[in-house]
């Protein structure tokens, strides 16, 4: 998958899941700051992540993804193939 | 040896609920702990919850749900031959509550026991009564959902004392010509077990928010869909979806992915608070008294909580 496609994915999950339009999911902006997402939101949407890319993001390493384009690299790193 | 004298199947007859008078708001819990109205109703959906007072206990509130739900049943007391208390919290460990309850409601001498599952307790109990009385052990049983967690939350603790409320439900269960109440579907976490404790007599209620909020957003509507298939009904023709009153984000996590309109999913949660294993008779009495289930329309409960314990079936409203 490209990073495009991550991105374009990731923002599928965040507007189903917190009702943020996909196209303001963008690399820069923060989960909690820029689109008031919070910590159980965090949650769905890892798992929701897990179900589109196949990469698991368990709760203690979700804390670390502040930003959109954290979770793109997370993603990334952690694909198969 | 004889075969028991079966039933073709088993129905709810009637729902009580209680909770006590005393009203805490969001606002109230503002005063003595660092938290705010909006902070509570984003995260967890509550605005007000009722707590007990010292003085009132498990047993009183599991006396005035059954109560009300025998009065509501057209049965009289002697009439009842079963009584389960879904519980979690009571103050004693012996005696147990449902013995004590059957005599205070003026029932003589029923099979009574208590039954610890938890937020998944009144579900555990609905299918254990069904069988019983499918399989010719009980006649007509009495269900009762009864909690007191206040008593068991650090007041200090803003991530379990915004939560957890108290309250009792109850239903009565009888034999009926076809199944009001479909195949329970039951299971457990037991590598999860300490996600939610009460570690002894001596401490608070715990719970590993994060960890149990992923648990219920993945694990439990796969529970749902088996439940209506095995009751062989559609999820799409489900009048009402009652799940446990966790969390209102969860509430609404898991009928999303079930694909359930919001306007059929129970929230008894926002006025209720979590009442644990309360929290669906709670919402089935309420929903009824409000006059907003339909008779004879089938119903999905959703139980699942500390154990951590699930299970759920399709019943048809009285």
């Amino acid at each position: 998958m490209t990073e495009q496609e991550i991105l374009a994915g990731l923002g599928e999950i965040v507007e189903e899941i917190a009702g943020v339009p996909a196209a303001d999911v963008t690399p820069a902006k923060s989960f909690v700051d820029d689109l008031d997402i919070d910590s159980l939101a965090m949650v769905e949407i890892a798992v929701a992540a897990q179900d589109k890319f196949g990469v698991e993001i368990p709760d203690d390493q979700l804390k670390d993804l502040a930003t959109v384009q954290d979770v793109v690299n997370f993603v990334t790193k952690n694909a198969e193939g | 040896m004889r075969a028991p004298e079966t039933a073709a199947g088993a129905r709810i007859l009637s729902f009580g609920g209680y909770q006590p008078d005393n009203v805490v708001t969001n606002e109230d819990l503002a005063t003595t702990i660092d938290t705010s109205d909006e902070w509570i109703r984003t995260r967890v959906g509550i605005s007000s919850r009722r707590i007990a007072p010292a003085t009132e206990t498990v047993d009183d509130m599991a006396v005035q749900a059954g109560g009300k739900a025998l009065a509501g049943s057209g049965l009289s007391p002697a009439d009842i031959d079963l009584v389960i208390v879904a519980t979690c919290s009571t103050e004693a460990p012996i005696p147990n509550s449902a013995a004590s309850v059957a005599h205070r409601l003026g029932i003589v001498s029923p099979g009574a026991f208590d039954l610890n599952a938890a937020c998944a307790g009144f579900c555990y109990g609905l299918g254990t009564a069904s069988a019983a009385i499918r399989g010719g052990s009980a006649r007509n049983v009495l269900v009762i959902g009864a909690e007191k967690m206040s008593a068991w939350v650090d007041w200090t603790d803003r991530s379990t004392c915004i939560i957890f409320a108290d309250g009792a439900g109850a239903a009565v269960v009888a034999p009926a010509d076809e199944p009001g109440i479909g195949p329970v579907v039951w299971g457990s976490a037991g590598d999860l077990a300490q996600r939610i404790t009460i570690a002894d007599r001596d401490s608070y209620l715990w719970q590993d928010g994060q960890a149990v909020f992923r648990w219920a957003t993945t694990e439990i509507h796969p529970i749902a869909i088996e439940a209506c298939e095995r009751a062989g009904v559609a999820v799409e023709d489900l009048a009402a979806f009652i799940p446990h009153q966790a969390n209102l984000r969860i509430i609404e996590s898991i009928a999303r992915k079930l694909g359930i309109p919001r306007e059929r999913v129970a929230d008894d949660i926002v006025h209720a608070g979590n009442t644990s294993s309360a929290s669906i008779p709670l919402a089935l009495a309420r929903m009824a008294e409000r006059g907003e289930l339909e008779s004879g329309s089938p119903v999905l409960l959703l139980g699942f909580g500390a154990g951590l314990c699930y299970a759920g079936q399709v019943v048809t409203v009285p």
